[in-house]
């Protein structure tokens, strides 16, 4: 099962080491890992995403609890949450497909934030399948670099994860 | 007060009522060298290598439940004592390591002696820091303390880049007397509703165990175990790491589980309804194959680290928190439920286990001309009325100490369970001996473990510290030994050392008393010698049987019923008995 994992961590040197060395020592794996600090510029905000039976997340998470440094975590797949992921793409757009292209961009709500004569430069954010899907939908030859932020997350509602 | 960085290192360990630190100087903590130098408080004991100065100031944290403390240089002095850290994590210990490291300013240059100690240590330490500012260090050597101490203990690595000490940056200096850390809050007492659970299971058993460990010893819950166990009734089994936490010789204690556990107490674990796991970690010496582990038991599991809950056994009741307070929980709820212990169930259970022990696992052959390794335990055990510390380094001689001497209090018997460090027994016993300088202290060891710390020799004679290394001399890594007989036909693969050092003028040229004994009518004449020299450090080099075993014997992938014993027996048990 897939996992989001939200942590609250002390914004310190060495805090994401501790993260990423935790899961190499471990054997578990990191799907994607993003950070930054929050309102409170002493904490930062982790968003992980793993996968593992139930036993092993349960183990993944009693384990970073443990990290000193981590003040709070929350699983956001045992919730209602909101995902997101940012994507950047830079595409081939020879003047044949350029229209074409931008309509997928369109349906999927994206955005072509820098075009020169041969390429497209386009920006994306949705769950982490949609901009799987986008991906599906583009020829792969006409890709010359995808860039992902890996996925963020929130719960939905009033409660939130804050000291 | 203005100090500099050196000076409130060395303040704030004095505020934190430090008494010993173990250490080895080098250029990168030449000014805490200098600021030790100028007062007296903290007594420095130079040892002869790192790896011995985290070894003994683990055996003096082991000793006396207070953090041990340690100070290395930067590059070697610091990879050298990762042993010892390590050794410290596995068991839980509490101990503080200040590492000196390159300035500041050229951390990241591969400057001279300089090696990232905190990314190193990351995966050994239950914290580390990095000092980045003078005015940081007394409170970081308060938070130091206060992690490595509480709950479930651990080593802590304060890394000390060297212009932080430098004697031309002075700063006010307060030793915080208490410290909060918004990320870190060990746990207490029991869940409310997980404890009158376990109170339900209690109530109802009919083979229950209590199963106990390091935790108890590291919790300071001995005297709350034992009372427990009296009001229930239960026979209670110690791991490794918690000889001591419960009499041994109590008629409820059943010894040892686990690989080179008794019987008795494998077979009481395999047959149990009910185990009461305290302080215990479900280590796989503990348990042998998994998928066997007590088939027919629920579990109730108290620990401080809910990460040790349900690790590797799932458990029907977990309690988080502290061994004391929790068992005192258990004890209110049973006088409230007005438990009474179940005669019936308890005398069948009780015969049950009687036929068990009647197998006497542990004898061994008493008529032998050459000296049995378990008869000098039980003299040792005799001579010295069963009141010595004991450490021991890792082999088969650490099973036989364990087997053959009861301990009946906590703190007594001090080995590295958790990563099995050759190499820990002579140095530890130091640091045992400074925290009781009144107390009998003796290693028990091996030819093997005794090289790798050997040099400590020269330590315990510069620091007055009489211990008495009992060295069981088989002329084999006789653990190895072991398993390659048992495993590999017998093909001794580099488990013999083809030299051996006469251990007698060793000790000598260390400035000890060195005695060599080859006869089994020697062994009790030279313990009481040797504990009768109140005031030499004695080297007794036994040489024992060289390919005795360690029976019994669970081998990998094996369960608890099926155990390899000195003398073979049909496997008998009678499940009907209910
Ligand atoms: C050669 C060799 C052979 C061995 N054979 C055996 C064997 O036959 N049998 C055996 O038992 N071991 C054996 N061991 C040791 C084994 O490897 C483990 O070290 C040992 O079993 C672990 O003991 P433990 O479960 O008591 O846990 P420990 O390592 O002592 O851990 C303590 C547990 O208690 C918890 N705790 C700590 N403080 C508190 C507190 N205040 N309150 C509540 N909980 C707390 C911790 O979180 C942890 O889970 C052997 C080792 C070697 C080297
Ligand atoms: C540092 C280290 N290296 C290797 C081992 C593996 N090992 C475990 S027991 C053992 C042999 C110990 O021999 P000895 O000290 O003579 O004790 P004996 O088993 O003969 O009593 C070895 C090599 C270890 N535990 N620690």
């Amino acid at each position: 099962m897939r996992h989001i994992i939200s942590i609250l961590i002390e914004n310190e040197a060495g805090a994401l080491s501790r993260v990423a060395g935790l899961f190499s020592a471990r054997g578990y794996n990191i799907e994607s890992l993003t950070v930054a600090p929050t309102e409170d510029p002493s904490l930062s905000r982790m968003t992980l995403v793993t996968r593992g039976t139930e036993d092993i997340i349960e183990q993944i998470t009693k384990q970073l609890n443990k990290l000193i440094d981590v003040v709070k975590l929350i699983d956001l797949a045992q919730t209602i949450h909101i995902e997101r992921e940012l994507m950047l793409v830079k595409i081939k757009a020879s003047d044949k497909i350029r229209e074409e292209l931008r309509s997928v961009v369109d349906i999927f709500r994206g955005k072509i934030i820098d075009v020169t004569p041969t390429s497209y430069v386009i920006e994306m954010t949705g769950t982490s399948d949609k901009l799987d899907a986008f991906i599906a939908t583009i020829d792969k030859a006409s890709i010359i670099e995808v860039v992902r932020s890996g996925a963020t997350g929130i719960s939905r509602g009033e409660k939130g994860l804050h000291l | 007060m203005e100090l500099n960085g050196a000076q409130i290192v060395i303040q704030s360990l004095k505020d934190e009522g430090v008494e010993y630190i173990f250490g080895y100087p080098g250029g990168a903590v030449l000014h805490l060298y200098d600021a030790l130098f100028q007062q007296d408080d903290v007594k420095h004991i130079l040892v002869r290598h790192e790896q011995g100065a985290t070894h003994a100031a683990d055996g003096y944290a082991r000793a006396t439940g207070k953090p041990g403390v340690v100070l290395v240089t930067s590059g070697p002095g610091a990879t050298n004592a990762v042993t010892g850290i390590a050794t410290a994590y596995m068991d839980s210990i509490p101990m503080v390591v200040i590492s000196g490291q390159v300035p500041s300013a050229v951390i990241g240059s591969d400057a001279f002696q300089e090696v990232d100690m905190v990314g190193i240590t990351r995966p050994c330490v239950k914290h580390n820091f990095l000092i980045s500012d003078v005015s940081k260090i007394a409170e970081t050597i308060k938070k130091a303390f206060y992690v490595a101490t509480s709950g479930r203990p651990g080593p802590v690595v304060i890394d000390i880049p060297k212009d932080m000490t430098s004697p031309n940056v002075k700063v006010p200096y307060h030793y915080p007397k208490k410290v909060e850390m918004r990320s870190y809050h060990p746990a207490t007492t029991g869940n409310k509703g997980q404890v009158k659970k376990a109170i339900e299971l209690l109530l109802h058993a009919k083979r229950p165990i209590i199963y106990a460990g390091g935790g108890v010893v590291l919790g300071e819950g001995s005297h709350e175990l034992t009372n427990l166990a009296k009001i229930l009734g239960y026979p209670v089994t110690n791991t490794l790491m918690g000889l001591g936490a419960y009499p041994a010789t109590d008629t409820q204690f059943v010894g040892m589980l686990g690989m080179h556990g008794t019987y008795e107490a494998n077979m009481a674990m395999h047959e149990s309804d009910l185990i009461v796991a305290i302080g215990v970690r479900f280590d796989d010496r503990v348990t042998g194959k998994l998928e066997l582990f007590c088939p027919y038991a629920k579990i109730i599991h108290v620990d401080i680290d809910p990460a040790s809950i349900s690790k590797t056994v799932k458990v029907d009741v977990p309690i988080v928190g502290e061994v004391k307070l929790v068992i005192e929980q258990l004890i209110d709820g049973l006088k409230e439920a007005k438990y009474k212990i179940d005669k019936p169930a308890s005398d069948a259970w009780w015969k049950l286990i009687d036929q068990w022990r009647s197998i006497d696992c542990l004898e061994f052959d008493r008529q032998s001309i050459a000296i049995k390794p378990q008869y000098v335990i039980e003299q040792l055990y005799q001579v010295t009325n069963g009141e010595a510390y004991v450490t021991s380094d890792v082999g088969q001689h650490q099973m036989w100490a364990a087997q053959y001497y009861p301990f009946d209090k906590p703190r007594r018997w001090i080995n590295s369970g958790g990563l099995g460090t050759m190499g820990f027994g002579l140095p530890a016993a130091i640091g045992v001996k400074l925290a009781h300088p009144n107390a009998d202290v003796a290693c028990v060891t091996g030819d093997a473990s005794i090289q790798m710390c050997i040099q400590e020799l020269s330590t315990a004679l510069q620091y007055k510290t009489p211990i008495k290394i009992i060295n069981l001399n088989n002329s084999y890594m006789g653990m190895v030994r072991q398993w390659q007989e048992f495993s590999y036909q017998s093909r001794y693969s580099h488990s013999y050392m083809e030299t051996i050092p006469d251990f007698v003028k060793l000790a000598e040229a260390y400035g000890h008393v060195g005695i060599r004994i080859d006869k089994p009518e020697d062994v009790r004449g030279a313990l009481e010698k040797a504990f009768a020299m109140k005031d030499r450090t004695v080297f007794l080099d036994i040489i024992t049987d060289r390919t005795e075993n360690v029976y019994p014997m669970i081998e990998a992938g094996k369960a608890h019923n099926d155990m390899k014993l000195r003398v073979a027996i049909g496997t008998s048990t009678d499940r009907e008995l209910s």
